[in-house]
């Protein structure tokens, strides 16, 4: 479990990093929310996997599941979701302003007939 | 008072709520009076609180009373008492000059800010890494939607990069508390500070790829060397009163470096004890050369300024690499003088700005401005301020932290590069002081002059720089004790851990 638990988690972290380092807006923040995904999961796996362990709400039980990280990947999700939101618009209101959706907001040196048309 | 603690982080929430609500919210003058009021109310918490915390104890406020490795808990000691002072001032300043009529350009401003405010009063006061996280969020999005407000094209661009970058931080962030919290099993500082000596060799490799992983996240939010080139851009395209409330963004980058690298990873931590300082000590002083380079180059005020705030980076984090008492001390007092005098200045580049028309802050030919001697004699002492020319405060701080650095190769390397550091700001400041009020194409058209308001925030915050020399001994020897204080923090905090004695 743990392989494919880590396994997960790399190749998420894996395509993230990829994503964000494209040059389009798109690509970008996909590649942001795949990051705030494994980092979820990584979060999550801080506290060990562990199998059929009771929740910490149980007084009889002999191993309990850490219920911190638990606590720490709800905040973290919470505050991934917003990030996001507030991310895509605006990736959206850059490409309304700046007219293309290059992250720097230009695009780069190109043959002249492949040039998109600029927007009035 | 044993609530006052809590109440940098209430004020700005409340006030904030507040004013999305209908009685404050739809009508901009009541917004004004409540933003004056919370900062005002503000400074005289964090005054009483500097008070209280300058007696030396160290107070602790814990939530719901929980005990404290388990609870959030908040701490008031020196050095963030200080930090609260020291933003509750300039964010007056910048309010102050926001009400002239920056915050009518958008929406949300006022609430904003505040928002804004609270989130870097809760990252000085938080007592554990995790709630360092969720504050350094509050403020990030407050900040991201601060630096777009009023909207435009060179905004939008800044925004991008910034937003993207510090996206990327936040998931860095949180791998390393995980990885710290997968081996030591807390994320309490005090209690970091406890067991991190105590680690197995094999964790002892993985602890501190967490610590290398917080210290470039904190390096993006300070803006040392590989992770500053968004710095001067953003805070270029930021509205006036806006970059000059981020003139203490990237001091809780250093804040945040100091906080844990010297009590977590000082000198108790065994074999992680120092973890930073080699990789500080080369990026300061290239941050300090990229700087100099960066404002020799500069084509407006605004983004020299920006320069400058990185050159003043590279000073700070040659001094926490420094990692001695004395050396904590001088960048302490560094960290208040620049952390104004450049709030300031992006206020001042504003005002000039309103006056050449389209020239804007830029280094060309442009008319005359309205009152070019007023500007011209505020321009003169926050250049002499900055550059660090005696008699104001730069000299006072820049000498504390030379002086500081005893080793020989520490001085080696310190000297010549804060040396033409300061020789080349000097001549940026010239240069661009010479073009800006004596290459005059034409006389003005139309005179819009500087509004009290602006003025007011404006010496505000460049007043502070003779004033921290003439009270120089007292809030040296401030300083000075924090840096004590500090250095000694991981085993002040022990005895306080297990009992939760806190108020």
């Amino acid at each position: 479990m743990e392989m494919v638990y880590a396994l997960c988690v790399g190749i998420l972290t894996a395509c993230g990093i990829f994503l964000t380092l494209r040059g389009r807006t798109f690509p970008v923040v996909i590649g942001l929310t795949m990051l705030s995904y494994a980092v979820n999961l990584f979060l999550f796996a801080s506290g060990r996997l562990n199998v059929q362990d009771a929740a910490v709400l149980q007084k009889t039980a002999e191993n309990y599941t850490d219920p911190l990280p638990q606590a720490l990947v709800l905040t973290a999700i919470v505050i991934g979701f917003a990030m996001t939101a507030f991310v895509v618009i605006l990736a959206m209101r850059a490409r309304a302003d700046l007219g293309n959706d290059h992250v720097d907001g230009r695009l780069p040196a190109q043959p002249e007939s492949a040039q998109p048309r600029e927007k009035a | 008072m044993e609530h006052l603690a809590i109440l940098p982080i209430l004020l700005p929430l409340l006030a904030g709520v507040v004013m999305l609500l209908p009685p404050v919210g739809n009508e901009l003058s009541r917004q004004r009076t409540l933003s004056l009021v919370t900062l005002g109310l503000l400074l005289l918490v964090s005054a009483r609180l500097l008070a209280q915390a300058g007696s030396g104890e160290i107070e602790l406020y814990v939530l719901g009373d929980w005990q404290p490795p388990f609870g959030i808990v908040l701490v008031a000691d020196r050095l963030s008492t200080m930090m609260l002072l020291l933003t509750s001032l300039l964010g007056l300043a910048a309010m102050l000059y926001a009400c002239a009529g920056d915050d009518r350009n958008g929406k949300y401003f006022h609430p904003l800010f505040m928002f804004q405010v609270m989130g870097i009063n809760g990252a000085f006061l938080t007592g554990d890494i995790f709630n360092l996280f969720v504050f350094f969020e509050v403020l990030l999005i407050a900040s991201y939607a601060l630096l777009i407000h009023a909207g435009g094209k060179q905004k939008t661009k800044a925004s991008v990069h910034y937003v993207a970058l510090n996206l990327v931080g936040s998931s860095l962030f949180l791998f390393a508390l995980g990885i710290l919290y997968g081996t030591v099993g807390t994320l309490n500082i005090a209690d970091l500070a406890a067991k991190i000596g105590q680690l197995e060799p094999t964790e002892q490799t993985i602890a501190s790829t967490g610590a290398l992983l917080l210290l470039v996240v904190f390096g993006l939010k300070a803006a040392i060397l590989p992770l500053q080139f968004w710095l001067p851009r953003a805070y270029s395209a930021a509205s006036a009163p806006v970059a000059a409330l981020f003139a203490v963004l990237t001091k809780v980058g250093v804040y945040s470096i100091l906080r844990v690298f010297t009590v977590v990873f000082g000198e108790e931590a065994g074999a992680l004890a120092g973890i930073a300082t080699p990789w500080l000590w080369p990026l300061a002083i290239a941050t300090l050369i990229i700087a100099t380079i960066g404002a020799l180059s500069a084509h407006s005020l605004r983004q020299l300024t920006g320069h400058l705030v990185v050159m003043s980076i590279g000073t700070l984090i040659a001094g926490v690499a420094m990692s001695t008492t004395e050396a904590t001390g001088a960048l302490l007092y560094y960290l208040v003088h620049s952390t104004l005098v450049t709030g300031g200045l992006f206020l001042l580049a504003d005002m000039i700005r309103q006056q050449r028309g389209k020239a804007e802050d830029r280094f060309v030919t442009a008319r005359r401005m309205c009152q070019p001697k007023l500007l011209g004699v505020i321009y003169f002492i926050g250049a002499m301020a900055i550059v660090g020319l005696p008699p104001f405060s730069g000299f006072v701080g820049k000498a504390l932290v030379l002086q500081a650095a005893d080793i020989a190769y520490e001085a080696a390397w310190l000297f010549p590069t804060v040396l033409v550091g300061s020789l080349a700001a000097l001549i940026a400041m010239s240069r661009a002081g010479t073009t800006l009020f004596w290459n005059i194409s034409r006389e003005p058209d139309a005179c819009e002059r500087v509004s009290k308001l602006q003025l007011a925030a404006v010496i505000l915050l460049l007043a502070t720089s003779p004033l921290l020399v003439i009270f120089g001994g007292p809030i040296s020897e401030y300083t000075y004790d924090t840096a004590t204080q500090l250095h000694g923090m991981s085993r002040a905090l022990e005895p306080l851990l297990p009992g939760g004695t806190g108020q």
